[in-house]
């Protein structure tokens, strides 16, 4: 099914601006497994009638990788590219689906001229929970054994641990913690750059340390928040041939399922 | 000759606070080699965070063992301390237990009576302690990064605590005696909840035995305490001073946001527009980006260095520690402060002057192989009880390793080129950004 999204140049272009940017991020954007996520939050938004937009090919890395990989250089000339194009569109709100990308326009665009209000697609799910704006049939997933893993740059991050919990138990699933969670939560080893390059030297790979962890409450899915951490505990699945078992879901993917979206 | 022993403690106490001001004078000396950072801001919300995370251990109890044991010895402490003022006042006037009268018996029996109980209290905790390094053998207290001297210190200081509390319990029975046997110069005074138990062990003595042995057990409490003052430099215990403005001056932002290098800011708007950037800020640019040495950390990464007691909470939630590579956040705070330490020593022998020694922090203390492997995660700066970053450290040599070493792993590289060439860290072409949209 094709999507219609509309583009923040397209709306310019008929003189009109969207409510809120929905920034799609790169592995939202390219990475298979991610694009899935991508859809799954752009149709609750089409269903939910939000004024949105994207900004499609104006978009580009917000420089995150590249900071954590030291290249402060890189990461400025993205970030200024980047608040360019955002203030041009006069954007306020920017929602995005990856925990990297809302820390970095959060945090680290204001000192250099990017003054947004950004929220964290869980946060967003949440809003229009309240709001009424989506409702949740919890039918799918009744019953369903689920546990959640909190992405670092969300939850230590920036302290968002309560949002994406609040949308699983929405779902009338149960759900179950890990031995590490919320603040002391597992890194799934991907962020800081990781994801881009091999581990060094260890005994054990950390995304499968952390699929231990999950294994050991024998979940029906993990739930994640994060393209990044998606990836890897779907990895860490895999290695342990329990890929026929248990599924590696957004919360976004949960919702929209649970919605027949 | 009777001031003679007044004479001695004023001269063992000046000395002892002596030596410990001018090595406290060269810990703040080395701390004022950082950086200059801001952090005045939010007073109250400093003092608060002090108060809550120092004071008030809030950090130690999210491991409730550690925790609760930790919490009777500081306790202990610190209420010890006003029988520690009593002493020092009647080291210097010749009295016996002078607050006695000032206090009334009541409330003096009842501080003697808590602080007894104290003391058994860190005895046991000390003791449990001592058992969980050297019995029960807790993985973070047997890293690598804890061969040596740090194992030893560590040690050394329970043994420290077992030997002032002992002595401080039998300094009360032997007191308590010398009161039932109506010596004069020992007012009746205090209760003795614990040391009671002791006394069976002093009951034989004669009274001259007990007048030296009480006397004995006196000085050496005292004499022990002014060398454990003085050891505090030399070991990692620095905590008990330090985590006090450790806490006070740390970083409040949001964990995720990681500082903006200023200097990087200039450089990057001058590129992008040369016209815009005034020559007004009079700052000359720094000759490198990032960290190599402990002369480019700030001075709130420097103390943090001087307040890790090396614990190893930090290293035990640390995903590149558990799954076995050499990244320790503990050891990259204790080598900064080794070197910081190095560092200082050479300031000492050459009249203030750091002398090059061809040494820096990293590649001779820290190596590139621990450093790449952080994912940057903040689980040891959130399992810090006391507000230590070692994360920020990590994060500002690898700005150096990747801006002017080029040394980032090839992998980064090739991300770093992507972004560079088609604004992603694949290569992907930025025209397909809305393809998902398209797909079936």
């Amino acid at each position: 099914m094709k999507l219609n999204i509309p583009t923040l140049a397209e709306l310019a272009a008929e003189g009109k601006k969207a409510t809120i940017v929905f920034w799609v991020g790169c592995a939202g954007s390219f990475d298979d497994r991610a694009k899935k996520i991508t859809k799954a939050f752009a149709k609750i938004l089409l269903e939910t009638q939000t004024d949105f937009a994207v900004l499609g090919t104006e978009e580009t890395c917000t420089g995150d990788p590249a900071k954590r990989a030291g290249n402060e250089f890189l990461f400025q000339m993205q970030a200024l590219q980047n608040i360019s194009t955002l203030n041009q569109y006069g954007v306020t709100q920017i929602v995005t689906t990856c925990p990297h990308c809302f820390n970095t326009l959060k945090n680290e665009y204001p000192e250099l001229g990017g003054h947004y209000k950004v929220i964290h697609h869980t946060q967003f799910l949440k809003d229009l929970m309240k709001t009424g704006a989506l409702q949740v049939e919890g039918g799918t997933f009744k019953g369903k054994r689920i546990t959640y893993h909190d992405p670092c740059y969300l939850g230590r991050a920036n302290n968002i641990y309560e949002a994406p919990r609040d949308l699983i138990k929405k779902l009338d699933a149960e759900l179950v913690e890990m031995k590490s969670c919320k603040s002391k939560g597992l890194c799934c080893g991907a962020g800081g750059a990781q994801m881009f390059k091999d581990a060094e030297k260890g005994d054990k790979e950390v995304n499968i340390e952390r699929t231990e962890e999950a294994l050991e409450i024998q979940p029906d899915i993990i739930a994640a928040a994060c393209p990044f951490c998606n990836t890897m505990m779907t990895d860490g699945v895999k290695n342990k041939q329990q890929e026929g078992k248990i599924q590696i879901m957004d919360i976004a993917e949960l919702i929209a399922n649970a919605n027949d979206l | 000759m009777a001031y003679l022993p007044n004479l001695i403690f004023f001269f063992l106490l000046t000395a002892a606070i002596g030596l410990f001001a001018r090595n406290f004078k060269r810990i703040s000396r080395n701390i004022k080699l950082g950086k200059e950072v801001d952090r005045s801001d939010r007073p109250k919300l400093r003092l608060k965070t002090m108060l809550r995370v120092a004071f008030g251990q809030s950090k130690m109890v999210s491991r409730p063992v550690a925790g609760v044991l930790h919490l009777l010895v500081y306790v202990g402490f610190i209420l010890i301390n006003i029988e520690l003022l009593e002493i020092i006042v009647d080291g210097l006037t010749g009295a016996h237990r002078i607050f006695a009268p000032l206090l009334g018996s009541s409330l003096y029996n009842f501080l003697i009576a808590s602080f007894e109980v104290l003391a058994l209290l860190v005895l046991v905790a000390v003791i449990l302690f001592w058992t969980r390094r050297n019995v029960m053998k807790i993985q973070r207290f047997w890293k690598p990064e804890m061969k040596g001297w740090p194992k030893k210190d560590a040690v050394l200081i329970l043994y420290f605590e077992v030997v002032l509390m002992v002595l401080f319990l039998s300094m009360n029975a032997t007191d308590s005696l010398l009161q039932q046997a109506n010596i004069e110069s020992y007012t009746k005074a205090g209760s003795f909840p614990i040391s009671q138990y002791l006394l069976p062990l002093f009951a034989d003595f004669s009274v001259e035995t007990l007048l030296l042995l009480e006397r004995s057990f006196w000085w050496a409490h005292i004499v022990g305490i002014l060398i454990f003052l003085n050891y505090l430099y030399y070991s990692k215990h620095l905590h008990i001073l330090l985590a006090f403005p450790n806490t006070y001056y740390a970083n409040l932002e949001e964990k995720g946001k990681f500082e903006v290098n200023r200097h990087i800011k200039k450089e990057v708007q001058l590129m992008l527009n040369p016209e815009a950037v005034s020559e007004d800020s009079g700052e000359t640019p720094p000759e490198k980006f990032g960290t190599t040495d402990v002369f480019d950390l700030n001075w709130v990464q420097l103390m943090n260095a001087y307040s890790c007691t090396e614990c190893g909470r930090c290293s035990s939630v640390c995903p590149a520690n558990v799954t076995g590579k050499k990244l320790s956040p503990r050891a990259i705070m204790m080598k900064t402060r080794d070197r910081l330490e190095e560092v200082g020593k050479n300031l000492n022998a050459n009249k203030g002057h750091f002398i090059a020694d061809e040494k820096q922090l990293l590649h001779d203390y820290i190596s590139p192989e621990e450093l790449w492997a952080c994912t940057s995660c903040n689980a040891c700066v959130e399992a810090c009880p006391i507000a230590i970053d070692p994360l920020s450290i990590i994060m500002d040599m690898r700005q150096y390793l990747t801006l002017e070493e080029s040394a980032a792993p090839a992998a980064l590289n090739t991300m770093m080129s992507n972004i560079e060439n088609n604004g992603a860290p694949w290569p992907f072409s930025n025209q397909d950004r809305l393809q998902w949209a398209n797909d079936v």
